[in-house]
């Protein structure tokens, strides 16, 4: 038994494998693109991973920290402390903030949060953690930064100490981890210029600067460059107790808002980037589409190029079964090589993308069997052509 | 029919190694291939500790100068920056109303004087009086005895020179309220002049001028200042370290100092005083350091970072910082055998600023432990070591 779909591929095999080249590439942007969107939520659910909380507790009526506003006083966490089954309860700030690297400008989280405590990176790849209480910094590989480098944060210098890996908000800006102190001053201190406009206009306040009361002005003033607010505080659960439980003590007893990490996951991938997964998704359809009709196309102006060869086939009495079985086999190796080649291509590129590029086994082997079944499906109206072909051709013209 | 063959035979060669190089790349790559670390052995050694804690550069010792009445400024001689002497005259104040209560005070005290004076000489001539009564009486009554004069004469001198006794013990009286008087005016123009004294502001100690609050003109109340000075001789670096760390600090202790204005250059210094009060809502610890020879070009409220150095141990287990994990709940470090990562729960001690933890129990010196991975690592994981990975880019 010699297989005609081998013959026919090894006179053509340049064209062939040409086409199942072009075709690998296809696969391989398809591939990416749900690589992007597992990338997506992969982005998010790692934010949580990495700040190894069960519970947030944030600003009552908000969705905070990630998807609103936040603001808690930083001592809220000493009474989360005392409450029953809370191991550990630490505050932490969040701020999306440009970071000041020689002449380039980086987009990062700094994440503020206290060593030993939630909210630090659990991994390092190099370098060491925060040993003191000021102006070191861990930062993501994803920022450029290197060891020993310096960073201008606001109004201080900071030193890299150490380094992680795939440390990033939901929407991909790589973390930057600073100690808490400075965190907080970056994001609620205001910048010299405001503090000295502010100054004066409190001064200008004939009620807030008396005379008469020496030392007034001075106090009102230093209350107001006080920062003493926090974005959240991580809590987590001592074993034995209900993360839902504690959670509902904490809403109902503090005052707070309090989610646990279904919930949190819950806002990050179903809220915060629900359009853009859904506009991906999308795109992954029409790329899907596309693959389809091109496989279609190509098979179906294979069959129509040896349209004379059919003729001869069926003249000598090829059973249609043997026909449709080359030309579903032709389809189906078509398949195979783009889906070898769009799998390399996209491991291959998946690290220069911007953003997270995630390429989940699972998600290879249902893109095989899509491709296999597109392919099977595309080669229907080839076969149909070919089946149709009148062995008079091989004579005629 | 050789080529064919040929061309097949070569197709399929280059099939396979394409097939190969693929399955190759999805087990190097992704979520298949092992995870790199770098590891670590762990060794006893010497450890060295200190704490970090940014402060301000502050005087101990700093003066508000200023008015103990209401007043308004007349002058003010000095400017901020100036060295000035004990006793030196600063700014003044406006006497107004002073120096008229003044000479009031001085004409009163003048005037008790002469009263004092009239006073004595009232003294002298009652007791002369009294003398010459004293006597009379004397001698009426030996004559009377004599029945030279009668009872009633005798009788009236007596009550003469009694009268007399009593006017002079009047006019002691006087003279010791004159005496009086004069003490009190006396006293009325000492503080009148202390008054007038007090509107010029003088330096109590040598110093420097910081700030100059009030121009001439101004009208202040008491309690405000119009000059601040600082004592140069008592500057200090007002640090705080964070609670956590603020255990192993006592006075005595080396410091380096930092000061914001000449980064790259630490100067040394020591712990003068733990302040016994803490900060309850930053959680840190004020800890007095002080200049082991004091700059000469700073500022006053100046930002410096101390490093404070601490303990020092001889013989000490302590791993980098870097490898102590969070896994199920409990502290612990990954060591690696056989290629596998294994947890193994340790009990840490403090974390040198260098980034290093003691490790009290858990872990025995020549231990193969992981100090950095590519991600978070499970129990079981197979890990490949290597040298760093960092240069591993993305």
């Amino acid at each position: 038994m010699i297989s005609l779909a081998g013959r026919d591929i090894l006179h053509h095999w340049a064209k062939y494998v040409f086409t199942g080249v072009g075709l690998g590439l296809l696969i391989g942007v398809t591939l990416s693109m749900a690589g992007i969107y597992r990338g997506m939520v992969d982005d998010a659910q790692v934010l949580l991973r990495s700040s190894g909380a069960d519970i947030w507790a944030v600003q009552q009526e908000t969705l905070g920290p990630y998807a609103e506003p936040s603001n808690l006083r930083d001592d809220a966490y000493r009474a989360i402390l005392g409450m029953p089954g809370v191991a550990e309860a630490s505050n932490v700030t969040y701020l999306t903030m440009q970071v000041r690297q020689g002449e380039r400008d980086v987009r990062v989280m700094a994440v503020g949060s206290e060593p030993g405590r939630p909210g630090e990176p659990p991994f390092l790849v190099a370098g060491r953690r925060i040993a003191r209480s000021h102006y070191e910094v861990v930062a993501d590989v994803r920022t450029g930064f290197r060891l020993g480098e310096r960073v201008r944060i606001r109004r201080h210098e900071y030193e890299v100490v150490g380094l992680t890996r795939r440390m990033v908000s939901s929407s991909g800006d790589p973390m930057v981890f600073l100690p808490l102190k400075d965190a907080q001053e970056a994001q609620f201190l205001k910048d010299n210029d405001a503090i000295v406009n502010e100054r004066a206009r409190t001064a200008a306040n004939p009620a807030l600067n008396r005379p008469g009361v020496p030392g007034l002005l001075d106090a009102i003033l230093a209350s107001q460059t006080a920062s003493r607010s926090v974005n959240a505080v991580l809590v987590r659960v001592a074993s034995g107790h209900e993360a839902e439980q504690v959670a509902e003590n904490i809403r109902r007893w503090k005052h707070l808002e309090a989610y646990t990490r279904a919930q949190m996951e819950e806002i990050l991938v179903s809220k915060l980037i629900e359009t853009s997964a859904r506009q991906i998704a999308t795109f992954l359809v029409i790329l899907a589409i596309v693959s389809a009709a091109i496989v279609s196309f190509i098979i179906y102006t294979m069959t129509l190029g040896k349209v004379r060869e059919l003729a001869v086939l069926k003249l000598i009495g090829t059973r249609n079964r043997t026909i449709a079985a080359m030309i579903l086999q032709q389809s189906l190796g078509l398949g195979l090589i783009g889906f070898v080649i769009g799998k390399t291509v996209a491991t291959l590129w998946a690290p220069y993308f911007p953003k997270y590029v995630l390429l989940l086994p699972g998600d290879a082997v249902r893109g095989l069997v899509a491709t296999m079944v597109v392919c099977a499906i595309a080669s229907l109206l080839a076969i149909r052509v070919a089946l149709k072909v009148d062995p008079a051709t091989a004579i005629g013209g | 029919m050789k080529r064919p063959v040929l061309r097949v035979v070569g197709l399929s060669a280059l099939g396979l190694v394409l097939l190969a190089g693929f399955v190759l790349l999805m087990v190097r790559s992704g979520p298949l291939a092992p995870v790199r670390v770098t590891t670590a052995v762990v060794e006893r050694g010497a450890f060295e500790n200190a704490v970090f804690g940014v402060g301000t550069v502050e005087a101990e010792r700093s003066y508000a100068i200023g008015p103990t009445v209401p007043g308004r400024v007349l002058a003010v001689h000095v400017d901020v920056g100036s060295e000035v002497s004990a006793g030196q005259l600063l700014a003044e104040m406006d006497p107004v109303e002073l120096d008229a209560r003044l000479s009031a005070s001085r004409a009163a005290a003048a005037r008790a004087v002469h009263a004092l004076a009239a006073a004595r000489a009232q003294v002298r001539d009652a007791a002369v009086r009294q003398d010459l009564a004293g006597r009379n009486a004397r001698r009426y009554a030996s004559l009377g005895e004599q029945a030279f004069f009668s009872d009633a004469a005798v009788e009236a001198k007596r009550q003469e020179a009694d009268s007399a006794g009593a006017q002079l013990q009047a006019s002691r009286a006087q003279l010791d309220a004159a005496r009086m008087d004069v003490e009190r005016l006396e006293a009325e123009r000492a503080a009148a002049e202390r008054q007038r004294a007090n509107v010029r502001l003088v330096a109590p100690v040598a110093g420097v001028v910081t700030a100059r609050d009030a121009e001439p003109g101004t009208t202040l109340v008491a309690g405000q200042s119009v000059l601040r000075m600082v004592d140069p001789a008592s500057v200090r670096v007002r640090t705080r370290i964070d609670q956590g760390r603020a255990g192993g600090v006592r006075a005595g202790q080396t410091a380096s100092i930092l000061l914001r204005s000449r980064p790259g250059l630490t100067l040394p210094g020591r712990v003068a005083r733990v302040e016994l009060n803490g900060d309850a809502v930053t959680e840190e610890r004020i800890v007095q350091v002080v200049f082991d020879e004091a700059p000469k070009d700073f500022a006053f409220g100046e930002l410096a970072e101390v490093t404070i150095a601490t303990t020092r141990g001889g013989d000490v287990l302590a791993v980098p910082g870097a490898a102590v994990h969070k896994y199920a709940g409990r502290r612990g470090v990954w060591t690696v055998a056989d290629g596998r990562a294994d947890f193994v729960p340790v009990r840490t001690g403090e974390t040198s600023l260098d980034g290093r933890v003691v490790v009290l129990e858990g872990l025995h010196a020549g231990d193969r432990i992981v100090v950095h991975s590519e991600r978070e690592l499970g129990a079981g994981d197979r890990v490949s070591p290597v040298e760093s990975l960092a240069e591993a880019g993305r």
